[in-house]
């Protein structure tokens, strides 16, 4: 019988933590993400078919709510979100009936995320990113694509003291050894 | 670093988040295979670069993604104002009203 190989895919944080006075740094667990894009029109039927209302104001998120497994939806231009749900949701699946012309690119293995949690998370994204990211104009739920010193993130803040940044999977070496850097000055 | 209002994401943001993006405004010719050499070579290298206020775009290449069309004064390296790409280029009577506003948020 012929041998089957199969590609695991290994996240590319795995094991490392991080962390200093007041925050702590980790790599999340594996995700389903998707690059959505669809014109203004469609909006609304391609965020019923994933189950939520997406979101179309600047640097806002959607989370579904209901018993299914949990989507969120981040506004990233104005025709452009980024779809996150569990390791195992099928988010291409819920979109492949419907009839607006729409794209969804699977970008679960291109980008990864690290989560910062702590009350000088901030303290610590400011370290690497120019964005104003203050109470007033960076609420819990809002949402960006920006930069963390050289590289092109998204900073998500779910919680008061907690954030997930998404970034490629190819820069999350430098992102995180920068802020493992960046957490010995605070 | 230079404050940047995207016009698509309704604020300000900093220079590093954006890419410049050449003269605005230029118009690409719709009989471009009738069009001269010298024609040709006008709307694809000739650009006026002047001394002052100038129309340029620019790309919120690490935000949105957005183009858009910003005012620039070449001289102060002040934006006086962005807008979004598609929308007509502001009068002169607009750009001295921004410039106003913009000496107003100064000084107070």
């Amino acid at each position: 019988m012929a041998n089957t190989n199969q590609a695991l895919r290994k996240s590319p944080l795995e094991g490392r933590l991080g962390g200093g006075a007041g925050v702590t740094i980790t790599p999340a667990d594996p995700m389903s993400r998707m690059s959505l894009r669809v014109k203004d029109k469609d909006v609304k039927t391609v965020g019923k078919a994933l189950g939520l209302a997406l979101p179309t104001k600047p640097k806002t998120s959607v989370v579904s709510s209901g018993k299914d497994a949990q989507v969120s939806a981040l506004w990233i231009g104005p025709d452009e979100w980024l779809v996150l749900s569990g390791v195992d949701a099928d988010l291409s699946g819920a979109l492949g009936k419907i009839k607006p012309v729409h794209s969804a690119v699977d970008i679960s293995q291109r980008n990864t995320a690290v989560l910062l949690e702590g009350p000088k998370a901030l303290d610590l994204l400011q370290a690497g990113c120019p964005q104003n990211l203050n109470d007033d104009v960076f609420p819990i739920g809002a949402c960006s694509r920006t930069i963390f010193g050289k590289a092109e993130v998204v900073i998500w803040r779910t919680d008061a003291q907690s954030y997930h940044i998404e970034c490629w999977r190819s820069f999350s070496d430098y992102v995180f050894k920068f802020m493992v850097q960046a957490a010995k000055g605070l | 670093m230079l404050y940047i209002r995207c016009p698509y994401c309704e604020e300000y943001r900093p220079e590093l988040e954006f890419r410049h993006a050449g003269e605005a405004h230029i118009e690409r010719p719709s009989n471009l295979a009738e069009i001269s050499a010298d024609d040709m070579e006008k709307f694809l290298f000739i650009r006026e670069n002047k001394r002052g206020i100038i129309f340029e775009r620019w790309r919120h290449i690490h935000g949105c993604g957005r183009y858009f069309n910003c005012v620039r004064d070449t001289v102060t390296d002040q934006i006086i104002m962005t807008y979004k790409s598609g929308e007509p280029k502001p009068s002169d009577e607009e750009i001295e009203k921004a410039i106003l506003a913009l000496k107003e948020e100064q000084t107070s």
